[in-house]
């Protein structure tokens, strides 16, 4: 019943459609249309490596990211050769910092980006990184499986709506990302009908408000 | 560590461009300090950061050397486990931990230089194009009338100071443009201690600070 409740609680509170889902899954074992019980498989793969420490899930994980990772460094204007040492650096991060992966904060993908990020800023900026406080909580604080499925399920989402923005568009948005735009080039950009994302972006938002909130409470 | 009085927040393209990596040093200084105290702008970043983790999932693949993952593996074993960041050094601090970083301690490590009217100040090392240092007013202190050519985010650590535009207190930002030109005061009580970073130097009105300015670097 206090199961119910919770959920009933965090619905009100923001109403996103995969809690609600699982909710009715989890609550009458009914077979629901589509239930996603699951977050993707990568974020599934990353905490199962952060539970276990097993080298054949970070295989897997190095199979699918380091070419990605790759890829992005000489978008970014890396040479093959700093690409690829770099990659090897951040992968190597990923290992060395997966306990400290919360699930309920990001998905796998986007985890890895903020550490290839840094690489990029480190390797080809030569610059310093400063990033905020840790939070005081730390990745102690249980996650419970639907807040990491509504990251999971975000995440799903944004790429699809960045997939279907117009081709200038989502370059812009590429570039931006690849460190090729200025922040004052970034903010004429932010300024775009960029509408379909600026809303996917606003509902993450609104839950990842609410997540903090509740874990200073 | 939050404050729920915080009122001026980073505006949402310095949020992005933060997330993007697409800020100079000085700037991302100002903007990692702030969210060490206002989860608003923590959430927000981490929105944006899941465009970039999107981006990153499409944007293809280039092959790896073949042994790349073997080169990884040695690197691992070379370095391994990181651990977290060590928390602020002094809880009671008045800086946030990338504050700490750069100053190597909190506000009594701080090399201040006097810059006249009780005010000092202390440049922090950042590369790129943008400055960062930290000021001192003295509560009722004036800093001198002044305008920007470009961008400046002043963040409050102790004290406040109210200007033109409003009161800023602790963990709040101003965003100084081209067309703001203003005289902040710092409030009776504490000094006030604010985080600047700017892309560059500041105009002031007067002719005597026109003078020293090339001095101090302010």
């Amino acid at each position: 019943m206090s199961l119910v409740l919770t959920h009933a609680t965090r619905s009100r509170a923001l109403p996103h459609p995969a809690v609600l889902m699982h909710a009715i899954g989890d609550g009458n074992k009914a077979p629901v249309a589509n239930p996603k019980t699951t977050p993707d498989p990568w974020t599934t793969c990353l905490i199962e490596f952060k539970q276990t420490q097993d080298a054949q899930r970070f295989a897997d994980l190095f199979g699918h990211f380091a070419p990605r990772v790759k890829a992005f460094l000489m978008k970014s204007g890396a040479s093959a050769a700093l690409a690829e040492e770099t990659t090897q650096e951040a992968l190597a991060t990923v290992w060395q910092k997966a306990h400290l992966f919360d699930p309920s904060m990001a998905s796998a993908s986007t985890w890895i980006y903020t550490i290839v990020r840094n690489k990029r800023i480190d390797a080809i900026r030569k610059q310093r990184r400063p990033e905020p406080e840790d939070l005081p909580w730390g990745t102690e604080a249980p996650q419970s499986s639907e807040e990491i499925l509504a990251v999971s399920d975000e995440q799903a989402e944004l790429r699809r709506c960045i997939a279907e923005l117009p081709l200038a568009q989502r370059q812009m948005i590429e570039r931006a990302y690849f460190g090729d735009l200025s922040h004052y080039e970034i903010a004429e950009v932010t300024g775009l009908p960029l509408g379909t994302i600026k809303s996917r972006i606003r509902l993450g938002l609104e839950r990842l408000r609410y997540e903090l909130k509740k874990s200073r409470e | 560590m939050t404050d729920l009085s915080l009122k001026h927040h980073l505006p949402d393209s310095l949020l992005a461009a933060y997330s993007a990596g697409a800020l100079p040093e000085a700037f991302s200084l100002v903007v990692a300090t702030h969210v060490s105290l206002c989860d608003q702008c923590r959430a927000a970043i981490a929105s944006h950061e899941a465009v970039g983790g999107a981006v990153l999932e499409d944007i293809g693949q280039v092959s790896v050397d073949d042994n790349s993952l073997a080169a990884t593996m040695a690197r691992i074993k070379a370095d391994g486990r990181l651990a977290a960041k060590p928390a602020r050094p002094a809880a009671r601090s008045i800086f946030p931990s990338p504050l700490v970083e750069y100053v190597k301690g909190g506000p009594e490590n701080v090399r201040w230089r006097r810059v006249g009217a009780g005010v000092k100040q202390a440049i922090l090392p950042c590369d790129g194009n943008a400055t960062a240092r930290l000021l001192y007013i003295p509560a009722g202190a004036a800093m001198p009338d002044h305008s920007h050519r470009g961008l400046e985010l002043t963040l409050v650590l102790q004290g406040a100071f109210a200007d033109e535009v409003d009161r800023f207190q602790r963990g709040d930002v101003e965003v100084g443009t081209e067309d703001l030109t203003h005289t902040p005061i710092a409030e009776a009580g504490l000094p006030c201690i604010c985080l600047a970073a700017t892309d560059a130097p500041l105009k002031f009105k007067g002719l005597l600070p026109r003078i020293v300015q090339p001095f101090f670097r302010i």
